[in-house]
């Protein structure tokens, strides 16, 4: 893919865009502008290392340390999905 | 029957006071005054009901909401209660002073309206001199206190040519996101349809203008479009369904499946006056009554897109077939589409009516 994140730009979620644990559906979310999107495990763990101090690298150096995936694997699939939150100004690269 | 899910968004019509007389305003024709309205104390409680309900995202409407002195107070409360906080507001009544507030209380974002592109006929649409200027300057301020901004513009005749326009506007302005939503035909529209309808080749030509610049802003800005639904295919699946995900919660506190819903007669309407927001979601006839499947007639009742689009808007059905159970005439598969096509053209002659401007003045 073309568009593979610098891996020395840091993600960040940008306000308005926030992570939160619904106790009621006992299920993580991404709330946003008019959106909410249900998140998977994998997608929580990537997110929450979205903190704008981490550079790409740092946090896929971080998930192969929590996943048993060799990690262009890992790089490849954290890229595709922050970058595809990108394209719907839900992340920001710092 | 089962409890259903619980929902995941609330809007709430703070007030209907609004120093804007847009003729497409979604608020009833009968619109309520300061003194019918929730006190601040109703509505913490609403929110506080909510957040334990399962709402998680929180839209403060109107009318304007700034007109509410209490608003900042208000989206404090939300913030607390871990909801998403989303003001949908005209600008007026925003100072820098405000926003700031507001920001550090905790608002999520800000969606802010525009009428036109060009600021004399925004002025016009909106029947307030000056209002186009000083949204210019509440977007630039909403910007500078770093709260994201959507910019939200209503297609209708008036505006309808300069489509693309609006949406490069909300770019300049520092917008992360736009909504371009096509005039929809309750409330105050329906009553200024023929002032307002676009004709269909009008209407075909914007959206694929914003299409066209959707696709090459990607990235720099998300665009929402809301097409006409008179040209449509299949209905929306209005409020996502009735009773399903959304509430709407009146000035009076009056609880509704959708803002519209007061115009089907009959609907047995709780308040949170009266009664608590989860046992209105649960029973409430008003809720009841299109929640699900089971209500349908036919051609929705044996449709396989019944569970996509949940028959489509049930205001829509009864203004144009007289039965809120019928499928949404915009669908082509209902026996009344024809109602539509012959609105459409029956409003969209050459001679265009005056608004009639949005007023508190009508109710008695």
């Amino acid at each position: 893919m073309s568009d593979a994140p610098d891996p020395s730009s840091r993600p960040t979620l940008p306000r308005g865009v926030r992570l939160k644990h619904d106790a009621l559906r006992g299920e993580w979310v991404l709330l946003a502008p008019e959106r909410l999107l249900k998140l998977d495990t994998v997608a929580v763990e990537i997110l929450q290392r979205c903190t704008g101090e981490a550079t790409f690298d740092a946090v896929v150096d971080d998930l192969v340390r929590v996943f048993a995936a060799p990690r262009e694997r890992i790089a490849a699939d954290v890229g595709t999905m922050l970058s595809g939150l990108a394209a719907k100004r839900l992340l920001d690269w710092r | 029957m089962n409890a259903p899910a619980p929902p995941v968004g609330l809007l709430a019509e703070l007030t209907h006071r609004c120093p804007l007389g847009c003729p497409y305003c979604s608020n009833p024709l009968e619109l309520e005054g300061r003194e019918a309205e929730m006190s601040t104390e109703e509505w913490r409680r609403t929110f506080t009901e909510a957040a334990a309900l399962g709402v998680m995202q929180v839209h403060l409407s109107g009318g304007e909401p700034a007109a509410r002195r209490d608003l900042v107070d208000l989206v404090a409360h939300c913030a607390a209660a871990g909801l998403y906080t989303n003001l949908i507001t005209s600008g007026i009544g925003l100072t820098a002073e405000r926003i700031a507030a507001l920001s550090a209380a905790g608002l999520d974002h800000v969606q802010l309206s525009i009428q036109d592109s060009d600021e004399e006929s925004a002025d016009r649409i909106a029947g307030y001199r000056g209002a186009a200027a000083r949204k210019r300057e509440v977007a630039a301020e909403v910007v500078r206190a770093g709260l994201p901004l959507t910019v939200n513009a209503v297609i209708h005749r008036a505006n309808i040519g300069r489509a693309g326009a609006l949406l490069e506007q909300a770019i300049a302005w520092g917008a992360r996101r736009v909504e371009i939503a096509h005039a929809q035909y309750y409330g105050w529209a329906r009553r200024n349809r023929a002032a307002l309808m676009p004709s269909r080749a009008e209407a075909i030509r914007a959206i694929a203008e914003i299409e066209a610049l959707k696709a090459a802003h990607a990235g720099t800005i998300v665009v929402d479009h809301v097409i006409p639904d008179y040209h449509a295919t299949y209905p929306k699946a209005c409020m996502g369904g009735w009773g399903r995900r959304l509430i709407n919660v009146t000035p009076t506190g009056r609880v509704l499946p959708c803002h519209a819903a007061e115009t089907i007669p009959g609907l047995d309407v709780w308040s949170v006056r009266e009664h608590g927001l989860g046992e209105v979601w649960a029973s409430s006839p008003a809720f009841v009554a299109f929640r699900g499947t089971d209500w349908m007639v036919e051609p929705c009742r044996s449709c396989s897109r019944k569970g996509v689009d949940f028959g489509g808007c049930r205001c829509q059905a009864l203004a144009l077939t007289g039965d809120a159970r019928n499928a949404d005439p915009v669908c082509h598969l209902s026996p009344f589409h024809g109602q539509v096509d012959a609105v459409v053209l029956a409003e969209t002659g050459s001679v265009v009516p005056d608004y009639a401007y949005r007023s508190l003045r009508l109710k008695d």
